[in-house]
């Protein structure tokens, strides 16, 4: 088992007697990438800053490898790199002389070190360019290269794919899996872009109006909404014995939907066939997190309300 | 804490903050230096002489027929009284009090923008040395460095007060270069009154002494540079509390012209000396001009902006350390 490295326990905050993070728990572990998921306005932004030390939370604890953000603000941010939101260093300011700003102000970075982290996001030709001059994804890299400045134990990125072309996505997607494996970072990352969380994440939190519904890996997530899509003919007929074995979904096209159980399908399947209905088709439909996410978020936040 | 002084004087220099300071007050020298020296030659050409006795004899006679015009305030003609009879004691004791020459010119200079001008360039650096972070979003990743709070915002006042150091030094510097290319450097020991008590109308000039003209200017520069410290820390305060550069800007305008409008009718509103705005012309009080409020003095003056300082300095620190940062 390894080290956790940033622990939230009971996190909320009110703002103006509006209560917009409802009490939050989570860990990160030593190497993995975590994807915080959750519709706009749900608390994804807030909470993030709580992590940072830009809000103060009402009430709970963050602890980033141990030291508390609150209490022990400049030991905890010392292991702690971060985008909020935008990359948004100083657009007067060159590529190099903005990680010098940013390095003065941590412990021990020196110009071997900026040189190193420039190389790693690969801008060495432009680094001594003015940052206005920057493409978005050029600034992206920039913002990911001050945040790595001081070998962080834990990477905060918010939307780091945001206005990045596919090839940059895919580039950035490959990056923070490296940092993740071989330098043993945890990420947590946040997103819209949910096929990006699903190729990235090792485990998902959703978040919706305040609260996590629920945190796991991408998979048994996934796994647990595994469905069967079947043509029959006649439908009528074919939809009354499935009905009876199982739950059911009619969509508007005629096609039928039930779970996805390996060990029932070849029974429902065969008492289908006994009875005369034809099986025209019978696919498995591995979900994309979209459609969870949205069942989730849906449904989540009815009860809440 | 050098580190983070180091960071913010680059990000002053880069932004060309001071170049842009510079070339408003060398235009604004230039400018007053040409208006100077053509009053000099409508003088002479009025006069036909050069002698500064008769050009002082007119003034006087000026201000006395002013005197006799009944239309004026009482505020107004207790000023002029006040002049004509600094005036006149300048010219029983044979002293000329604009002694030609670049320290005369700086002298006047500095006098004349320390409530308004002096104040605007500091304004110019202040205003935004925090609103900026805010408004380039920068401060998420300001604040998110293992550095406290407290630190980065007093880096950023510190590197106010060296900006307004060199603001102050460079006025001076830029109009005593630029304004003795026409009067010549020179004017460093002519002598100047100061001690006048204003009472009313009345002048008492028991207190008075004769000190060399460069060291009233090193004490004009003491007092222009504590106002530019204040306004300044002013500024900065609404930089942290109003996040957006331009509010926080029209702000502190609003304040500075108000003081200057307010200067010329507080006469009988006596709590108005509590306002920073209206203790701005420190310089006044070595020259002896009546005050716009009688009973305020250079010690109550200075008491009241030193107050206002620290009040500024207090609650940005107070809502820098603590504010939630969206």
């Amino acid at each position: 088992m390894s080290a956790t490295t940033l622990s939230v326990r009971n996190l909320t905050k009110t703002i103006k007697k509006h209560k917009v993070i409802k009490g939050i728990s989570f860990e990160l572990k030593e190497g993995e990438v975590f994807g915080f998921l959750g519709p706009n306005g749900a608390g994804k932004t807030t909470t993030i800053r709580m992590l940072v030390g830009l809000i103060r939370p009402t009430s709970g604890t963050i602890e980033i490898c141990g030291y508390d953000v609150k209490k022990n603000f400049t030991k905890a941010m010392a292991n702690l790199g971060c985008i909020v939101e935008n990359p948004e260093l100083y657009p007067y300011l060159s590529g190099t002389d903005n990680l010098l700003h940013f390095a003065r102000m941590l412990p021990s970075v020196d110009a071997k070190r900026i040189a190193e982290v420039v190389d790693m996001v690969k801008l060495t030709e432009r680094i001594d360019d003015k940052v206005k001059t920057y493409s978005l994804g050029m600034r992206q890299r920039l913002g990911i290269a001050q945040a790595l400045l001081n070998r962080p134990k834990v990477l905060i990125l918010d939307e780091p794919t945001n206005g990045l072309d596919p090839a940059g996505i895919r580039q950035m997607r490959v990056f923070i899996r490296e940092l993740a494996e071989k330098e043993g970072l945890s990420v947590l990352v946040s997103s819209h872009l949910l096929s990006e969380i699903q190729l990235l994440c090792d485990r998902v939190a959703i978040i919706t109006k305040g609260n996590i519904i629920t945190v796991d890996t991408v998979e048994s997530l996934l796994s647990s909404q595994e469905q069967a899509i079947w043509q029959l003919d006649p439908s009528v007929k074919g939809r009354e014995i499935l009905e009876s074995l199982t739950e059911v979904t009619t969509l508007d096209d005629g096609y039928m939907v039930t779970p996805y159980d390996s060990t029932q399908i070849p029974k429902w399947n065969a008492a289908l066939v006994h009875a005369g209905v034809q099986v025209l088709q019978l696919n498995r439909k591995i979900p994309v997190l979209e459609d969870l996410f949205l069942q989730l978020t849906d449904t989540g936040g009815a009860h809440i309300e | 804490m050098n580190n983070l002084i180091l960071n913010e004087m680059m990000k002053l220099v880069a932004r060309k903050r001071l170049l842009v300071i510079g070339a408003i007050v060398g235009i604004l020298v230039i400018l007053f230096t040409f208006a100077q020296y053509k009053e000099v030659q409508t003088q002479r050409e009025k006069l036909g002489s050069d002698d500064w006795r008769a050009s002082l004899q007119q003034q006087i006679i000026d201000m006395q027929n002013r005197l006799g015009s009944s239309r004026i305030s009482d505020d107004w003609r207790e000023q002029i009284q006040v002049s004509v009879q600094q005036l006149q004691f300048y010219l029983d004791q044979d002293i000329n009090p604009s002694e030609p020459g670049a320290v005369t010119f700086v002298r006047m200079f500095i006098e004349n923008s320390s409530d308004l001008f002096i104040p605007l360039l500091i304004m110019i650096v202040a205003s935004d040395l925090v609103s900026s972070e805010h408004t380039l979003g920068s401060v998420k990743l300001l604040l998110t460095r293992p550095v406290k709070r407290w630190r980065i915002l007093l880096s950023k006042y510190i590197t106010l007060l060296m900006a307004t150091s060199l603001i102050v030094a460079m006025t001076g510097l830029l109009s005593y270069g630029l304004s003795g290319i026409v009067f010549g450097y020179h004017g460093w020991n002519a002598p100047i009154i100061t001690g006048f008590l204003v009472d009313g109308g009345d002048v008492d000039t028991s207190s008075i002494r004769l000190i060399s003209q460069w060291k009233f200017v090193l004490m004009d520069f003491g007092l222009v540079w504590f106002v530019a410290v204040v306004v300044g820390t002013l500024a900065f305060m609404l930089s942290v509390l109003i996040r957006s550069t331009a509010a926080s800007m029209g702000v502190m305008l609003a304040a500075l012209i108000s003081g200057a409008i307010l200067n010329n009718m507080v006469s009988s509103w006596e709590s108005a000396k509590y306002l920073f705005m209206v203790n701005l012309k420190l310089t006044n009080y070595l020259n002896g001009v009546a005050p716009p409020i009688t009973g305020m003095t250079l010690f109550s003056s200075m008491s009241v902006l030193l107050v206002w300082w620290a009040a500024a300095l207090v609650l940005s620190f107070f809502v820098f350390t603590r504010q939630d940062v969206y």
